[in-house]
């Protein structure tokens, strides 16, 4: 199933590289653009499946990709977004999981994309609706709430954060190397301790996470 | 040390002052003193009564407006006459004519300050200043004399004599006194106020900051540089190399070849990012100093807990000077202090940018010690900011930063 995908990355390499692979697994591109007005331009002339885009761009050099990205979902609650950052910053992964989403939202670092078929695993499972954040991000929020979260074994902290990865039960206990009946034990302990209540599938327990780990 | 005032040499030397030639000098300031300000308050009597009188004539305007700018012509002596006591340089207060001739000169002299100050100072000096010179000459001078010689009429009168001769060796105390006052006086009065001389001592001012906010944007361009140039070609080179990798045959020495490509690629990037980011943070820039601390605790090692409220940005340098704050005083927690957790507070109140940084660690942060705390005050003195930190043995450490967002 390809997808269409509106791109939007100032350096006119990496966008080419970015083209490259997307199209070489198999979607579309219709508008690569280096500029957040083009971005915004683009993705209202092609409603594309997903946007993707940097944070720095012109036409301020500062966060205009972000921002584009958000009066996009504005106009469209349930447009996918995948922002592709060169660093890792709490307060724009913090403002993009603000947007209050239902449906995909993507922040990883830009090196991801170079891990070509993860990264267009990643692209499909935003593209579908799911919630996919960078491990970095994870790893930075788990630091942040040390509190609670020394309750739980390191085991347990292990499960949490590839849960707030987006795993499902099924993949963790392969990563692991556990059986997914151990997993299960370890997520309802987890569950028990942070006091979370999660409707089990999908993004919405990524959400909850995340939720529990921002707060 | 030599004295560089009367003042001084009669405060520093009592008794060696009575050698040098300071109460000479400061005689020779009281009496040119009578003198000259006895000439020009009759000069400038005779010349207000004739203005007065020959106003209906016209001419008297002129004279009128020679006595208001007289002010220029008398304490232009007066600052001369101040080296006698107090060779420090009295700078002239004036300014250059804005146009050439008369008209412009008159027009400049008319609207300074400068003009009237000393318009007023030697209306002072007429009134008060030169009676009083007169008055403790003839104190210091005339009177020990007069004691002196009233024996010579009346015999019984000898101990006028001793008091005479007590009195005498005080007079250049007293007339170096006077004289000392009179001249801080005039000091204070003539002396160019920080508005006229003042622009070269704001200049100076200005420029230690502006030599920080050079340096950080120095900083954002370098980070600016980085993040456009190196970086990005880095990424992308990594891209190439995985895409060649899904070219290539799986668990072929080409493939394993190329995955160790990556994983130095990847390597490279990660420490040009910590790199950039040690350069300036990106999101001071993008979301201002509660983001940038905000991220900076969430990569520290110490457990800290941010209470940053602002009402809206603050200046650009008050933020990079703020966030610089932080990051070092966290930094030298997690080093040398031991801590386990550390607060970082911030409020805006009144204009002033109020920080605290605390750690429960063991304390003992001593400013002569490391250079990491004079780097700090030296940073916020150039913003024009406080710096005060209490750090016992046995700790906690808090440190305290004010930083004025005018």
């Amino acid at each position: 199933m390809p997808l269409n995908i509106v791109l939007a990355e100032d350096s006119p390499l990496l966008r080419d590289g970015l083209v490259s692979v997307l199209t070489r697994v198999g979607h579309q591109v219709p508008a690569a653009v280096g500029d957040a007005d083009a971005l915004i331009a683009a993705a209202h002339e092609h409603d594309p499946d997903i946007v993707i885009t940097d944070v720095r761009m012109p036409p301020g050099n500062a966060d205009d990709g972000l921002r584009a990205a958000v009066a996009l979902r504005e106009h469209r609650p349930t447009l996918p977004i995948l922002v592709l950052s060169q660093y890792i910053e709490q307060s724009y992964a913090t403002h993009l999981l603000d947007l209050g989403s239902e449906t995909g939202i993507g922040y990883l670092l830009k090196d991801r994309v170079s891990a070509v078929t993860q990264f267009a695993s990643a692209v499909e499972e935003v593209a579908a609706g799911a919630t996919v954040m960078d491990p970095e991000v994870v790893r930075q929020l788990l630091r942040r709430r040390q509190d609670p979260l020394r309750r739980l074994t390191p085991r347990e902290r292990e499960v949490l954060s590839l849960m707030a990865e987006g795993r499902t039960n099924g993949e963790i206990a392969r990563g692991l190397y556990v059986t997914e009946a151990a997993v299960n034990k370890h997520v309802s302990s987890i569950l028990q301790k942070l006091d979370l209540r999660l409707d089990g599938q999908g993004h919405r327990r990524v959400l909850a996470v995340l939720a529990y780990l921002r707060a | 040390m030599p004295s560089r005032t009367a003042w001084q040499a009669l405060a520093q030397h009592p008794l060696g002052f009575l050698a040098s030639a300071w109460p000479w000098r400061a005689l020779a300031y009281l009496l040119s003193g009578v003198v000259f300000g006895a000439i020009a308050m009759v000069t400038l009597l005779i010349m207000a009564a004739t203005g007065l009188v020959s106003l209906i004539v016209g001419v008297g305007a002129v004279l009128l407006l020679a006595v208001a700018l007289s002010g220029i012509v008398v304490t232009r002596i007066e600052r001369h006459r101040l080296r006698l006591v107090d060779p420090d340089p009295a700078p002239d207060p004036h300014r250059a004519p804005e146009r050439p001739g008369l008209r412009g000169w008159l027009d400049t002299r008319l609207r300074e300050p400068a003009t009237w100050r000393e318009l007023s100072f030697t209306a002072v000096s007429m009134t008060a200043l030169w009676w009083m010179d007169l008055l403790v000459l003839a104190f210091a001078l005339g009177l020990p004399p007069l004691l002196m010689t009233s024996p010579m009429d009346d015999p019984r009168a000898w101990p006028w004599l001793v008091i005479g001769l007590c009195l005498l060796p005080a007079a250049p105390y007293t007339i170096t006194a006077w004289a000392g006052a009179r001249a801080a006086l005039t000091r204070l009065i003539l002396a160019p106020r920080d508005g006229e001389l003042g622009r070269e001592l704001t200049e100076v001012r200005a420029s230690r900051a502006r030599l920080v906010d050079a340096f950080d944007a120095e900083r954002r361009r370098i980070e600016r540089d980085l993040h456009d140039g190196a970086q990005q070609r880095l990424v992308s080179i990594n891209v190439m190399l995985g895409l060649a990798g899904l070219d290539a045959e799986p668990g072929s020495p080409v493939a394993r070849q190329l995955a160790l490509a990556q994983g130095e690629v990847t390597l490279a990037v990660n420490e040009l990012r910590e790199l950039s980011r040690g350069v300036h943070p990106k999101a001071l820039t993008d979301h201002g100093l509660d983001a940038a601390v905000g991220n900076l605790t969430t990569r520290s090692a110490l457990p800290v807990t941010v209470d940053i409220r602002l009402p809206y940005r603050l200046p650009a340098a008050v933020e990079s000077t703020g966030y610089f704050v932080v990051a070092e005083a966290l930094a030298n927690a997690t080093k040398h202090s031991r801590a386990t957790q550390a607060e970082v507070h911030a409020r805006l109140e009144a204009d002033v940018l109020t920080l605290t940084v605390r750690d429960d660690g063991v304390g003992g942060a001593d400013p002569a010690a490391g250079t990491g705390l004079v780097g700090l005050a030296d940073r916020v003195a150039a913003a024009d900011g406080r710096l005060r930190i209490s750090s016992p043995a046995g700790g906690p450490t808090l440190l305290r930063v004010e930083l004025p967002c005018r």
